[in-house]
């Protein structure tokens, strides 16, 4: 009697323990709820706010076809695009064969020493480091020593080198990700370690790769402070040269050495114009970067999905 | 397994080949943009320099790339920054809100550069209010300087405490950063020193935040360049200064600027060309162009231009090129563009 009363009273204190366990379930997801839709409402808010100001320039084609001008109603966009493309074919082109093949030797070749350590903390501290000091870093470095100018070069290496952390960490995570036992399998039929290397680990790391390629790359796109440092222009009314040419050999790098505007530096610009007509350009060029960026990692997000979705271990 | 894995390699590889493929596909689309553009093969003409002269120069090269297709490029690295490209040798012309000092000009003679200095326009730096603050008509430079000088720091805090006429009312302070050139000649002009200012008061490198503070606040004070003040006077008032004590108010326009009673926040912007480029034909025909067109450009951009004799005078210098500046590296306030040139 007394003992079924007791284990009456523990079930009840059993069920009492799993409503409130249950109840700090709803409480914790009632927070982050509400801590998510904070950081999503106020970008959201942000978006649409430069939707609403920049409406007018966002739906006209001369708005992306024109140069820059003292009139905001004929001053566009075209040479900030043509620039911040150009500058992120070079970006792209530097810091994701370097940062990939670093990756791959941390993660696969290098020993396990004092000295890898030491490369491991400061990749990872790489990541965090102000971008302006990669402004200051390639002004002394790739202007003043290499005299490389203010170029399309200068930019892109510089915004490569302030990539290149991201894709490293990022391509480690990936390799990372890979279960041992592809690698085990892969030795047991008697591949050699580059044979392991190249046609499986990174294959099935593409997915996870190209995730942190894009989301450095967006990152990229919207940096402004180096590139300011190296000196970008502000007013540029022509295009750099083609990089392909009629007469041979076809092609032209002449483009490297052109001056450039990127698509933040001419917001910035028409931000600070006296002229209120100016911020509605401001906001349209805020729009078409967020819009870029939100694009890129759209198509990172795709791309992962679609490249996971085909390997299948199981 | 095995079947599943040589799936997967094909389409990792496929992926790859689609990157390539969209990169190749962009770098064509940009090659054919940039085919349809002008291939003159003409020097490009490279200017840096000042924000505030910026738009002017922005109006130039536009209309003057318009016209003879001569390629130019302008930046803005603000005055000292642009300095100090020109200086070693990277532009052909920079942009001055201020003169050159005393450290730049021994920068460019180490480099062995020469320069030929041309004031191109006149700003008025304005005082603004809110446009309800009614206690105010004028103000004079001392009140001014009982508002912003070092010693006010901490101990002006109402309006009634700098003219007893005015109301016990809060004051709110808006100024330019103390990187820019705005800030330099208006505490020389104002405390009759360089960079001497209090500093409890909103500094902004961006003029747009001194024209949404002041607007919104009936106590609040602010100064910066003619044309923030041109083209927002549906939100802000310019406050007409008196020069001397028992002197007549004048307000910041385009003719008591050229005329000469707006004292002494009216400053002269400069541009310094690089005597070597002057010798190419490109950088000599947009100077040239620079000279003679600027007038209506000026005016579009809302900044003041120079009176027609002084105009002569500058094209007059230009042709001479006469190397060297007029100011021997000390900031001045108030001084004739004619008497300047003189002196060169």
């Amino acid at each position: 009697m007394n003992k079924q009363a007791s284990t009456l009273s523990n079930l009840d204190e059993v069920r009492a323990m799993i409503k409130r366990h249950k109840m700090n379930d709803a409480i914790f997801s009632g927070v982050g709820l509400v801590c998510i839709m904070l950081v999503l409402l106020t970008l959201l808010a942000l978006f649409i706010d430069l939707i609403i100001d920049g409406y007018p320039k966002l739906l006209s084609y001369e708005f992306f076809s024109s140069f820059p001008s003292r009139r905001a109603s004929q001053a566009g966009l075209l040479s900030a695009l043509v620039g911040s493309a150009l500058v992120m074919i070079i970006t792209f082109l530097s810091a994701v064969p370097m940062g990939v093949a670093a990756a791959i030797y941390l993660e696969e070749y290098a020993p396990k020493n004092w000295f890898t350590e030491v490369i491991e903390i400061n990749v990872t501290n790489l990541a965090a480091v102000p971008s302006i000091i990669y402004g200051l870093l390639a002004l002394g470095l790739f202007i003043y020593i290499l005299d490389f100018g203010t170029s399309i070069l200068t930019a892109g290496l510089t915004l490569g080198l302030l990539i290149l952390p991201v894709v490293i960490v990022a391509t480690r995570e990936a390799i990372r990700g890979i279960p041992v036992a592809i690698r085990e399998a892969a030795y047991a039929v008697g591949a050699t370690k580059w044979q392991v290397v190249s046609q499986h680990v990174v294959r099935y790391a593409t997915g996870g790769i190209l995730t942190g390629v894009i989301i450095g790359m967006a990152r990229a796109i919207g940096e402004t402070a180096p590139v300011i440092t190296i000196g970008a222009l502000t007013f540029i009314a022509f295009l750099p040269p083609s990089p392909i040419t009629t007469t041979p050999p076809f092609l032209n790098f002449d483009w490297l050495w052109s001056g450039f505007t990127v698509l933040p530096i001419q917001m910035f610009s028409w931000l600070s114009r006296p002229s209120p007509e100016f911020h509605v350009n401001a906001a349209a060029a805020g729009a078409i970067i967020i819009i870029v960026t939100l694009l890129m990692n759209g198509v990172a997000i795709k791309m992962r999905y679609n490249i996971r979705k085909k390997i299948k271990w199981q | 397994m095995q079947s599943d894995l040589h799936q997967a390699a094909p389409a990792a590889k496929s992926i790859s080949a689609k990157l390539g493929a969209c990169l190749m596909l962009s770098a064509v689309a940009l090659g054919i943009s940039a085919c349809s553009s002008e291939q003159a093969d003409t020097r490009i003409v490279r200017i840096d320099g000042s924000s505030t002269v910026f738009p002017i120069t922005e109006a130039i090269a536009e209309e003057f790339q318009i016209t003879t297709r001569i390629k130019t490029t302008v930046g803005i690295s603000g005055t000292g920054g642009g300095f100090k490209k020109f200086c070693r040798g990277e532009v052909d012309m920079t942009q001055a809100s201020r003169p050159i000092l005393h450290e730049e000009m021994e920068a460019c003679k180490a480099a062995g550069i020469e320069y030929i200095e041309l004031p191109i326009a006149y700003d008025a730096l304005t005082v603004v209010i809110n446009p309800q603050n009614d206690f105010i008509t004028s103000m004079t430079v001392d009140e001014l300087k009982k508002m912003w000088e070092p010693a006010a720091q901490n101990v002006i805090k109402n309006w009634n405490q700098v003219n007893p006429a005015w109301p016990d009312r809060p004051l709110r302070l808006f100024g330019a950063g103390s990187d820019s050139g705005t800030f330099d000649y208006f505490t020389e002009a104002i405390m009759g020193k360089a960079k001497s200012s209090r500093g409890d008061f909103t500094a902004s490198e961006d003029d747009n935040v001194i024209v949404k503070g002041v607007s919104g606040d009936i106590g609040a004070i602010g100064y910066f360049g003619f044309a923030y003040y041109a083209e927002n006077q549906q939100t802000i008032k310019a406050v007409p200064i008196v020069a001397q004590a028992g002197g007549e108010a004048v307000a910041p326009s385009e003719e008591n600027v050229r005329n000469g009673s707006y004292q002494p926040l009216s400053r002269p912007l400069f541009i310094y060309v690089n005597a070597a480029s002057a010798e190419v034909p490109e950088v000599k025909s947009f100077i040239d162009y620079y000279l003679e067109n600027s007038t209506e450009l000026i005016q579009e951009v809302k900044f003041i231009p120079l009176p027609d004799n002084e105009v002569s005078a500058v094209i007059k210098h230009w042709q001479e090129r006469k190397t060297g500046t007029g100011f021997g590296g000390e900031p001045e306030i108030g001084v004739k563009i004619e008497d300047l040139l003189k002196r060169i």
